[in-house]
């Protein structure tokens, strides 16, 4: 089972030149609907036999005109449409939206408010890598993983809904603060959850991880360079997993994550696997800074003090970015002195990051294509918001 | 800000997470085991009774003689109840398999699998699904070839149910005497990969086409290993009878130890090792499953099929499946013998159905565990490591016979 790259799969070797032979590329339009395109994802593929000589990505089939919707609505309401862009996990973009229009504002967030942003964020975190773990495992063949990181995630969803009602667009960071305390036996449930999945980290190692089939699909496949990373702009897991040690979280705290001792998981080929393994490693950084976070709670207000209901922040631009489960999400926002954003734009990072398939796709095979694809992680509700 | 719509949940759902930890604590999980000791051992008491089902046959046939009917129209009646014993065996197999799949697979992944048809554990489960496949429409693509499509699971369900007359189902017990039985079912079984071909070429589907050609090239790569890795087992029987095989491995060394091929130092291991890996790809299931891929090629050769054209491909994967369970043990796991000397009084079609049901787990559990390789490196591992190392084992096995120890 060599899983080495060969120079002779290289794309203008795979097509057949014998001029006896009548030979042609084959057009395969993977999805909009399709198993393992994650959402309405279009890929256009040419292939020459198994292998891929041409892949043309094609988005749009999910948008909702998020940012348009939000120049007619005040603040408050804006932060219910961030809940949609990354559903798998909504705090984080909760989160970025509130950072900037606090900018904006300029309004202090009372120390419990930041220490309970940041609990809700890694636990989404959590959640969001295992949806990754489980999806990724399906793709390669192997669907037990994803009961097991549904079986896990579900319980995250229980810690949610007993915190704001919600268990999948929250609206719980709100302008200021957050929406809704926690309690006592909140916190028991989720240190019971912190202890309950350590252990099945490591089960997932054994399971699917370090599989040697795995192994062999993921190692050496869709290798990102460090350079390529940096010019396609990718960020996240999928930066980090070519080997560049760049984290919002560490570049740039806010809410205080230099208060949190935690590490940030490189990979060192930049291939599937690497991309893989980071997000596995980032959900043991998360259950720690959660631990630590949940130890040192501090009490307080939840809301700043004297944000109006309907605000009018002074004219301006403000832009604020947050490390988000699949990577750096960033939002510029205008302000005209209205009640409504003059022009809000996302950085979304499964926008950016979806752009370098059509470079590592070339000379893969067709099982590739659904390997590359899952290991960026994207989000279609994001990439098209 | 404290004011909130609708009802919070205010206690966790289900959690019971001590007893995932530890979950014999629990006595349902105590009982449940016990509940399944005993199946087991009805099954094999009520086998003791019945005794041996080739001496029910010879009584059948002896009965049939005694109508005063000519004897050509006996040996068609024979023929005939043999027919339906086999096929009743194949249809029933897919029944049984589907159900016993979901369980394995929900109890793999904690789930509970099919509860409510049947009442019991869902056992009616497949039945009512059998009810829903023949009543579904059956639709051919415009852009398909009509009478190549309607062909093609017929071309593949048929070598299946034909490589199962000489299959032993307990010692002696099989529906066709033949001296070359084991030459047949591999000749049998490789008729099938043409169904297939013709089911992704006649859907006009990119991804059936895809389907198609994966399994043509995989299914022909694993015949030849599949083939090899057999070999030291007829050399050591010196026949390729199945009943001749199986006889070779009844008795004992030292009065306890099965003299099953399996045990056969190194060679037999490796033997079993590069049939049922090879038997797996033969069968299109995980980690093998490229022609179907679902995560890339949507359902591969079968996605355009539904109804019972459909369920045709289906029960030809199980009924391969169940071909290479009873193939195992016969050839490595002794056939219908027991494996201690004092479980003899259990006959052999018990220990012939328990062994093939036990390597038939294996598949499943094989599927529900392993992610899938990719179409080069399952060629790879069928090239560079399968097929080698199988002919270094009919070598290795050569040397036994040589030397007098097989």
């Amino acid at each position: 089972m060599n899983s080495e790259p060969r120079p002779e799969m290289a794309a203008e070797n795979l097509i057949v030149t014998n001029p006896a032979l009548q030979t042609d590329t084959m057009f395969v339009n993977m999805g909009p609907q399709h198993p393992s395109t994650h959402g309405v994802l279009r890929l256009g593929l040419t292939l020459s036999g198994e292998v891929i000589t041409k892949a043309v990505p094609d988005i749009g089939y999910l948008h909702r005109g998020t940012e348009k919707l939000m120049e007619t609505r005040t603040y408050n309401q804006c932060v219910v449409l961030t809940d949609r862009w990354d559903y798998c996990s909504a705090m984080p973009n909760n989160l970025a939206f509130c950072l900037a229009a606090e900018k904006l504002i300029g309004a202090k967030v009372p120390p419990r408010a930041e220490a309970l942003r940041v609990v809700m964020c890694e636990l989404n975190r959590i959640a969001s890598h295992l949806i990754f773990l489980g999806t990724y495992g399906i793709d390669i063949g192997a669907f037990t993983p994803f009961l097991y990181a549904f079986r896990e995630r579900e319980m995250i969803l229980d810690l949610y809904e007993m915190l704001c009602g919600a268990r999948l667009t929250y609206n719980y960071i709100r302008l200021g603060g957050v929406a809704a305390d926690i309690d006592a036996g909140w916190i028991a449930k989720c240190r019971e959850f912190l202890e309950f999945i350590k252990p099945r980290l490591d089960e997932y190692d054994t399971l699917l991880s370090f599989n040697p089939i795995f192994l062999v699909r993921t190692k050496a496949i869709g290798l990102i360079s460090k350079d390529s990373a940096v010019a396609w702009g990718l960020s996240g897991p999928n930066l980090r997993g070519s080997g560049v040690n760049y984290d919002v979280r560490k570049a740039e705290p806010y809410c205080g994550y230099e208060q949190y001792d935690f590490e940030v998981p490189l990979g060192r080929t930049g291939s599937c696997w690497d991309r893989y393994f980071c997000r596995v490693q980032e959900m043991r950084q998360s259950v720690r800074i959660i631990s630590a976070a949940l130890a040192k709670l501090p009490s307080g207000e939840l809301l700043a003090k004297g944000i109006a209901k309907i605000p009018k922040p002074p004219p301006g631009e403000a832009y604020a970015h947050v490390e988000a489960s699949r990577g750096d999400l960033g939002i510029y926002l205008v302000s005209d002195g209205g009640t409504a954003p003059y022009r809000l734009h996302v950085r979304a990072p499964c926008f950016v990051n979806l752009a370098v398939l059509q470079e590592i796709l070339v000379g893969k095979k067709v099982a590739d294509v659904i390997a590359v694809l899952g290991s960026l992680d994207i989000v279609l509700g994001e990439v098209d918001r | 800000m404290t004011q909130r719509a609708g009802k919070l949940l205010t206690a966790t759902r289900y959690w019971p997470t001590e007893l995932w930890a530890n979950p014999w604590s629990l006595p349902r999980y105590r009982a449940a085991a016990a509940w399944l000791g005993g199946i087991v051992a009805g099954i094999a008491l009520i086998g003791a009774g019945v005794g041996e089902l080739a001496a029910w046959g010879d009584r059948l046939l002896a009965l049939l003689g005694r109508l005063g009917l000519s004897a050509v129209v006996v040996a068609w009646l024979w023929l005939l109840v043999k027919l339906g014993c086999v096929l009743g065996v194949i249809v029933a197999n897919g029944l049984w398999a589907v159900w016993w799949e979901r369980k394995i697979s929900a109890h793999m992944q904690s789930r509970l699998g099919p509860m409510y048809a049947g009442a019991f554990h869902g056992w009616a489960q497949t039945i009512f699904d059998t009810i829903k496949l023949l009543l579904k429409e059956d639709v051919t693509p415009a852009a398909a070839d009509q009478v190549m499509h309607a062909l093609a699971p017929v071309v593949a369900i048929a070598p299946c149910v034909m490589a199962f007359a000489p299959i032993l189902f307990g010692s002696e017990l099989a529906a066709a005497k033949l001296d070359v039985g084991v030459l047949y079912i591999f000749a049998c079984a490789g008729i099938s990969v043409i169904g297939i071909v013709m089911a992704g070429w006649a859907s006009g589907n990119k991804y059936s086409l895809l389907g198609g050609l994966r399994a043509a090239a995989q299914m022909v790569s694993y015949e030849l290993p599949r083939g090899f890795s057999v070999v030291p087992v007829l050399m050591f029987a010196g026949s390729l009878d199945l009943a001749v095989i199986d006889r070779a491995q009844a008795g004992y060394w030292l009065g306890f130890f099965p003299r099953w091929f399996v045990f056969y130092p190194v060679v037999g291991q490796l033997a079993f090792l590069f049939f049922l890996i090879a038997s797996v790809a033969e069968t299109n299931r995980t980690p093998f499953d490229i022609p179907e891929a679902e995560s890339e090629l949507v359902a591969g050769f079968h996605t355009e099929f539904s109804g019972m054209k459909w369920s045709l491909f289906f029960l030809t994967e199980y009924g391969y499946v169940l071909l290479s369970s009873f193939l195992l043990a016969a050839f490595f796991l002794g056939g219908g013998s027991a494996p201690l000397p004092f479980l003899d009084f259990i006959p052999s079609w018990i220990w012939m159905t328990g062994k093939a049901m036990l390597m038939m787990f294996v598949f499943l559990w094989f599927r529900w565990t392993f992610p899938r390789l990719r179409v080069d490196q399952l060629m790879d591992f069928n090239w560079k490591f399968l097929l080698p190392w199988s002919f270094a084992n009919i070598g290795l096995a050569g040397a036994f016979v040589w030397r007098g120890l097989g």
